[in-house]
């Protein structure tokens, strides 16, 4: 009974958690922005402006429920609940601090790449079903470069697989107790992060819904809560990625003197953070040098990797 | 690749720049005395209106946002019967300020003049009059220049200065 109590508290938390969390990365990616260019952002509502996601949110349910009459209805409506859905079932397999987990699959790591690859639909049909060239555009681009990142995305783990013996997270994180896999596994932790990045769709590579020339690609369309979702899907994902690489690459909840959840948000923090300034600092790239990145340095750099992690597990043996 | 992480380690380090926003309802930014702001009425330096009704300034207003009626005291002097600026037109391009013969419409640097309610932006003359002579302390038209009238030349009446030589560059 308890154990059960536990662990619906577990799943309540990680609901709430990251979706608050996504509440708060909007403030916290405006303000950092602001940072980073000599400015202040948002900070009038509330202390240090911490209330401007709540003064959004109610802007943005108030907003007109706009479907434009030629598109196809019921895809638009559903293809924005499919990111949120995807993103936050991929949370479930996360090890927060050991026993805090929602379910500790033995293919955990598939499992994520199963819903990542789901995520993409969103986007796709979102696309599709907003009967209109320029997010179709987008659309297309989202599927090129969602299922192609996608592939070395999941050949750049298999290093991490390799050494820890085991699809599960929570294997994984312990099998970092001595040394932490960003340390052994550098290619690739950068395979993995500029994979990640381009699954999320975030600058520098978010041609999906490049302004300058798609309007706003996938989502031009889209008003209101709808595109809301979109929104907060985007920054749950960024905080997936943040948590998979600090459960992947840096020794998940690991760490001296605090207690595990706190490392884990910190480390996912940082991350996040990162990930801001990449935002800040980078321009996005053109649609060909993406797929080139892709296909003639991301992939070389992980099949090596594979190869190499491989032959030096053997001979350890 | 090189050149990426260059930018990424100099967007880092302007973390810690001085911002550059100025903000505003604390602080504000510095405006010259001879903004273009808010029009005002000024008086001479014996208090009274200086304004003389001569229409010039409603003539020269690009956008028509000046109205006024000119009326006369009882020792035949001109004064507006009423003076109206519509700020809801007025575009501050100060024409009137350089129009007028007496200095007596001017603007200042006071820029912060919002309503709720549009019909609260068309000031009267209560609102346009100030107590004060404004940017020209000293300067009272009818002593400069007067007006050559019957027995009296310019500059010869009661409490009169003899007009400026023009064509002096002395002081």
């Amino acid at each position: 009974m308890r154990e059960i109590v536990f662990h619906l508290l577990v799943v309540v938390c990680v609901l709430g958690g990251t979706l608050s969390m996504a509440g708060a990365l909007i403030w916290l990616e405006r303000r950092l922005l602001a940072l980073w260019q000599d400015r202040y952002g948002p900070n009038r509502v509330g202390p240090f402006g911490l209330f401007q996601p709540v003064a959004d949110a109610i802007k943005i349910f108030t907003k007109e429920d706009w479907i434009p009459p030629f598109a196809d209805r019921a895809v638009f409506v559903a293809a924005p609940a499919v990111i949120v859905v995807t993103v936050l079932m991929s949370f479930a397999v996360v090890p927060f601090a050991p026993g805090v987990w929602v379910a500790d699959l033995n293919v955990g790591l598939l499992f994520l790449f199963g819903m990542s690859s789901l995520g993409a639909y969103s986007l796709i049909l979102a696309g599709w079903a907003s009967n209109n060239k320029y997010s179709l555009i987008g659309g297309l681009r989202a599927a090129a470069q969602t299922i192609s990142y996608e592939v070395f995305m999941g050949l750049s783990l298999m290093g991490v697989v390799m050494l820890a013996g085991s699809f599960s997270l929570r294997a994984i994180v312990e099998a970092q107790q001595g040394v932490w896999f960003c340390v052994t596994q550098f290619p690739a932790l950068v395979v993995f992060l500029i994979a990640g990045l381009a699954e999320t769709h975030r600058l520098p590579f978010d041609m999906p819904e490049a302004e300058s020339e798609l309007v706003a690609g996938f989502h031009s369309e889209y008003s209101g809560m709808k595109f809301g979702m979109f929104f907060v899907g985007e920054y749950l994902a960024i905080t997936l990625l943040s948590a998979l690489a600090t459960v992947l690459f840096f020794g998940g909840w690991l760490g001296p003197v605090l207690p595990p959840l706190v490392w884990f948000v910190l480390k996912t923090g940082a991350l996040i953070c990162g990930i801001i300034l990449l935002r800040a600092s980078l321009p996005r790239l053109r649609f060909d040098q993406l797929m080139s990145l892709g296909w003639k340095i991301l992939l070389p750099v992980a099949l090596l990797n594979i190869v190499v992690t491989g032959a030096i597990a053997l001979l350890g043996k | 690749m090189l050149s990426a992480l260059k930018t990424i380690w100099l967007v880092l380090r302007h973390m810690f720049h001085r911002r550059v926003t100025v903000q505003y309802p604390e602080t504000s930014n510095y405006l010259a005395p001879r903004y273009r702001g808010r029009i005002v009425l000024t008086r001479d330096p014996d208090g009274e209106e200086r304004c003389v009704a001569c229409y010039l300034c409603a003539a020269v207003c690009p956008v028509d946002c000046i109205s006024l009626q000119a009326t006369e005291d009882e020792h035949g002097r001109r004064y507006p019967e009423f003076f109206r600026i519509n700020f809801s037109r007025c575009i501050f391009c100060g024409f009137c300020e350089e129009a007028c013969p007496t200095y007596s419409i001017q603007l200042t640097p006071d820029n912060e003049m919002s309503e709720y309610k549009r019909k609260n932006l068309v000031y009267e003359k209560d609102d346009l009059l100030i107590s004060g002579p404004g940017k020209y302390h000293d300067y009272n038209f009818y002593r400069v220049a007067g007006l050559a009238i019957q027995g009296k030349d310019k500059g010869e009446a009661e409490n009169e200065e003899p007009p400026v030589d023009v064509r002096s560059l002395l002081p």
